[in-house]
């Protein structure tokens, strides 16, 4: 691990790491009081295009974040191309695994609306005379 | 190894690169098996948050409101003020300090020198420990002050606008005489207070609202203030729990090899201090799960 940098140089990319994770997550920060109104209250992303866009923002942030601690703090920058394969591939399962539960949660969520809005639903009453509850077949008369 | 060279000499490997390559002789992809081994429990460790932030995820979109963290998030010690994100990102802080100082430790094994090593890891391990210190805080304010539990949250929002009522339904009005509305998304936090029983003995019991929606899908019907979706309060303690335990088995086998270290151990190894290298990975690791804890309890 030594071979490739000069100790000084070493010190220097331990000095830059603390600035960009430090001015990323001061950054993060910002943006998300800006966002929810903590700054200027009349200015809110928290609905619609404004929010999509927020939170596109903050994801691409936490995984520049991911990416320096792991290929520099973790020297996976100087690892051999197998090694960072055999590491970083089997994370792409998560792309289907995010896609896959969140949907599901979606749906979840619309399930319990219809089952909400059912609840509420006024039944008409059935007209008096005619036969109510389950007939067994063929017990009917004409 | 050369004995056992020979004992396996009539096996065929196939790669006519020689036995050694099976043997430990040569090192696959240029680490040796404990870092190997490092990354790839570090591999599956990253599966389980994953699937622990991914859980928390398809909960939050199955519910119609959701906790808003920069309003569950706000308080800070010794201060009565209402700071949103302001303690996290100190959290935050106190970890990104704590990979730094771990990474000059790993360049000080490098170099064999112990001091350094010695040193930094130090550093290191009081950054863990404060942040678990923090953690400690925030948990105990969620908990006592907040009535948070697994089973319980007194964080909710409104799901429509409207105003409250008082106890005989007639509208509520603020103290300077304008009607006390709500507003959809807005968030509240149900208090406790002792309550009476029917047997004489008195219970802790939140404090519920009265109120009517006055717009939307929901307008002229009235209700209460409902307690939050349960589930923030389990997904919140599982997923800091299990990253603070995370932080603490790490501070535990930090303090281990840093004695180990004092002690000249892997200074006779001349080996770069390989172990302060592993451990190091884990701890990296650890900052690496904050971000994404981060990102998906505090940011969005």
């Amino acid at each position: 691990m030594a071979g490739h940098q000069t100790y000084e140089e070493q010190k220097a990319l331990v000095f830059r790491g603390l600035m960009i994770l430090g001015v990323v997550t001061i950054v993060e920060v910002i943006i998300a009081l800006f966002a929810k109104g903590h700054i200027v209250p009349s200015i809110k992303f928290t609905e619609g295009f404004g929010h999509y866009l927020y939170m596109l923002l903050m994801i691409g942030f936490s995984l520049f974040k991911a990416y320096f601690i792991i290929f520099y703090f973790m020297h996976m920058a100087y690892e051999v191309r197998s090694l960072v394969l055999s590491v970083l591939l089997p994370t792409a399962l998560l792309i289907w695994a995010i896609i896959a539960f969140f949907q599901e949660g979606s749906s979840w969520g619309a399930r319990r609306e219809q089952i909400q809005e059912k609840n509420e639903e006024v039944v008409n009453p059935a007209p008096a005379g005619k036969p109510q509850g389950y007939i067994l077949p063929g017990t009917m008369k004409g | 190894m050369a004995e056992t060279s020979v004992s396996h000499a009539h096996e065929t490997h196939g790669h006519g690169e020689g036995p050694e390559l099976w043997e430990g002789g040569r090192e696959p992809m240029k680490a040796s098996y404990g870092k190997l081994m490092m990354w790839y429990f570090l591999v599956s460790d990253a599966f389980t948050f994953a699937g622990f932030l991914i859980a928390y995820g398809a909960l939050r979109f199955s519910m119609p409101t959701w906790p808003e963290p920069d309003f569950v998030f706000a308080s800070f010690p010794f201060v009565k003020a209402h700071w949103p994100l302001v303690f996290v990102t100190f959290m935050t802080f106190v970890l990104i300090f704590s990979s730094v100082t771990m990474v000059r430790a790993v360049q000080e094994g490098h170099r064999e020198n112990q001091r350094g090593v010695v040193f930094w890891m130090f550093l290191t391990i009081l950054g863990g420990a404060t942040f678990l210190g923090s953690q400690a805080y925030e948990w105990t304010t969620l908990i006592v002050k907040e009535n948070m539990t697994v089973q319980q949250n007194p964080f909710g929002r409104h799901i429509a606008d409207g105003v409250y009522l008082n106890d005989d339904g007639t509208e509520a009005k603020k103290p300077d005489g304008t009607p006390d509305t709500f507003h959809k998304g807005q968030s509240y936090l149900l208090h406790m207070h002792p309550v009476t029983q029917e047997d004489g003995s008195t219970k802790d019991e939140f404090i519920q609202r009265k109120l009517k929606y006055t717009t939307g899908a929901y307008a002229g019907q009235t209700g209460i203030q409902e307690l939050g979706p349960k589930a923030f309060g389990a997904l919140f303690f599982f997923i800091t729990g299990f990253h603070g335990f995370h932080v603490f088995s790490g501070v535990v086998f930090l303090t281990i090899i840093m004695i180990n270290a004092m002690s000249g151990l892997y200074a006779a190894r001349r080996n770069g201090y390989e172990m302060v290298e592993k451990i190091g990975l884990y701890w990296h690791f650890v900052d690496l799960v904050w971000v994404f804890v981060f990102l998906v309890f505090y940011l969005l």
